[in-house]
């Protein structure tokens, strides 16, 4: 790996607050960094597993409304008159709930979906988003249905002998945010190249072969997806805490549809891949706002990932790293794709 | 007693269109192994054509269902030669990336013509129902019942007595031995997502002056006939019928008797049934358990 390269790019998403005063661009800044967590937790999956996870934003928002649940209390009502009073607890314990119970999801839906092959994963995902989705809608006492959850408090986080900070500026998300992506990034490089990387690779490009070398399918896959959902969760609480109001929009299909944009066009099975085809089109509705209706944005979007997939089907940071990888010819495989794309990050 | 009478007389009218929806999705997943995302918006597409046609162009309200039957042979095809066509050969996750793609921009293109408020198409039926005993049923849900069963019985012999028909099932069965016996695939390929379009269309042109019309009318009949086509087993047509009347049954009765906000998850619950007790679906043709 060319850490080099990855820490000059780290560098330089650094120092944006530094010459970016705009506060509009910063909130664009931070919640396309948000995004690009989620991107990289539907990476893992599709890139190194070639599984389709089309509900991921059902982990992203179980990870907000738990974090957002947490941290305000709720009190239900329960059939047979039991009743769940829970107070409020520091939205930190809340980001650590997230991860564990959008994970527990994610086990759940792998459990079910990957007993069979094909294009059942990406149904069951988009069912379960659906159902959580209708949930979130209809369970008024806990979600508040569609009035949304409000007040959510910012995230705060202890500093042993200062006491504690709460991050409510655009600056210190700013930097929540880049710290997060940067952890997701290094778990996720580091993860792809340990043992487990190798089988999901293995699995992705033939399964039966993997399988007779004693790569166990239904757990490696079920792994990655606990993984890829725990991750979306930490996006969703990072979200919930920093936008600090929650409703069931949150689980739009469009959402989960942005971050497949975000992968394919900037290369699934990159690991900067989602980081620049995410910079792409979180900041594409950006520049589009001001000269386009949101239908015509959209219709824009669906034109782009189509385009994309004809003209480019395996993403901006593939094609590059293939271009490099020729020059110095390295056989042409996903391995080495994965191994030669931190040098081409800082040329995309 | 009378109420679960009229709970299954809706579900005769709405397990017509679901099955209409279902068999579509099925056909062209069965013989293209597409993925098919557009089915939605062809849906919506078929109940914005019975809207223009009636409301727009102030024609027959019967004239309006062939009308739109055909729009959707029409838009499947240009689909299918498009976006398909140049993709052939490539794997099942491109090709349902480009439908997404698809799906996207032609729901977007909708809500930028027509706007996002629901609109309603007037019918020439009368407005009081049809009443049998302690069951009532209004006129047009009647139409649409007979309707749907015709279209079935319809695209039925189509593909089990024609010749057309007989190169579909030929494809399905071995498209490289239906090749080699003379069968154009490419031809197949767009007659099947073509009649695949046209049977959503209908669905939608039916259902539409049933509830209203509006753009994201398609996404939940979308995931509804991926259920459907789940129940009966990917590829089946008898199996697509027979799912589009038991999830119809599971929607009756789980919005009469458990909660009407829950009626659109009894799609997706039975998604999830299925997958745990039977994952090849209720009436396997394929083995596909990995």
């Amino acid at each position: 790996m060319n850490s080099a390269g990855t820490i000059l790019t780290v560098a330089a998403f650094a120092s944006v607050p530094l010459w970016l005063h705009d506060p509009y661009l910063m909130n664009a800044l931070i919640t396309t960094g948000i995004f690009i967590v989620g991107a990289m937790s539907l990476n893992l999956l599709l890139g190194f597993t070639g599984q389709l996870s089309l509900g991921h934003i059902a982990f992203f928002g179980i990870g907000a409304y738990v974090s957002a649940l947490t941290s305000l209390g709720f009190d239900v009502g329960l059939p047979g008159g039991f009743r769940i009073v829970h107070d409020p607890w520091p939205p930190l314990a809340g980001f650590a709930l997230a991860i564990v119970i959008a994970g527990l999801c994610g086990y759940l839906v792998g459990r079910l979906s990957f007993r069979v092959r094909g294009a059942y994963f990406v149904i069951v995902t988009i069912s379960f988003a659906e159902v959580v989705r209708l949930i979130a809608l209809n369970w008024v006492e806990l979600t508040q249905g569609p009035l949304a959850l409000t007040n959510i408090p910012s995230m705060t986080i202890g500093l042993p002998g200062v006491g504690s900070l709460v991050l409510r500026t655009k600056l210190q998300n700013y930097y929540l945010v880049l710290t997060i992506a940067v952890a997701a990034y290094v778990l996720i490089s580091r993860l792809v190249h340990s043992h487990f990387g190798r089988a999901m690779r293995g699995l992705m490009e033939n399964e039966t072969l993997a399988v007779s070398v004693g790569i166990d399918v239904t757990r490696t896959l079920t792994l990655a997806a606990v993984i890829s959902a725990g991750l979306a969760g930490a996006a969703g609480s990072l979200y919930a805490h920093y936008i600090r109001i929650i409703d069931p929009e949150v689980f739009a299909f469009i959402n989960t549809v942005t971050m497949v944009i975000m992968v394919i066009s900037g290369g699934k099975g990159s690991l900067a891949g989602p980081v620049v085809g995410g910079m792409i089109f979180g900041l594409l509705p950006v520049v589009l706002r001001p000269i386009m209706a949101p239908e015509a944005q959209w219709m824009a979007y669906g034109g782009v990932l189509i385009a994309i997939l004809l003209v480019l089907p395996r993403g901006i940071v593939p094609s590059l790293a293939q271009r490099f990888a020729k020059r110095r010819s390295l056989p042409e495989t996903a391995v080495s794709i994965a191994f030669a794309e931190p040098r081409t990050k800082e040329h995309a | 007693m009378s109420e679960l009478l009229q709970h299954l007389v809706n579900m005769l009218v709405l397990g017509g269109t679901y099955a209409l929806l279902g068999i579509g999705l099925t056909l062209i997943f069965g013989i293209m192994n597409v993925v098919n995302f557009t089915h939605g918006v062809l849906y919506t597409f078929g109940a914005y054509i019975m809207f223009i046609v009636v409301h727009q162009l102030g024609l027959n309200f019967f004239l309006a269902l062939p009308l739109a039957v055909v729009a959707g042979w029409l838009l499947g095809a240009a689909i299918e030669l498009t976006l398909l066509r140049p993709l052939r050969g490539s794997d099942i996750d491109t090709t349902m990336l480009v439908m997404i793609g698809a799906w996207i921009t032609m729901q977007s293109g909708t809500l930028w013509i027509w706007g996002g408020v629901a609109k309603s198409v007037a019918t020439p039926f009368p407005d009081a129902p049809l009443v049998l005993g302690p069951v009532s049923v209004s006129w047009l849900r009647l139409f649409v019942l007979a309707a749907a069963a015709s279209l079935i019985v319809f695209t039925y012999l189509l593909i089990n007595r024609t010749k057309l028909g007989c190169a579909m099932r030929a494809t399905f069965q071995d498209q490289d031995t239906a090749s080699l016996m003379g069968v154009n695939v490419d031809l197949i390929y767009t007659s099947t997502f073509a009649i695949g379009s046209s049977l959503a269309a209908a669905a939608g042109a039916l259902l539409g002056p049933v509830y209203v019309i509006f753009p994201q009318m398609g996404d939940l009949a979308a995931v509804k006939a991926f259920a459907i086509v789940i129940l009966g087993g990917l590829g089946n047509i008898t199996g697509a019928v027979i799912g589009g009347f038991i999830l119809a049954l599971a929607e009756e009765l789980g919005a009469g008797y458990v909660s009407s906000g829950y009626r659109d998850a009894m799609g997706f619950l039975i998604i999830i049934a299925v997958l745990i007790f039977k994952p090849t679906g209720l009436f396997a043709r394929r083995e596909r358990v990995g």
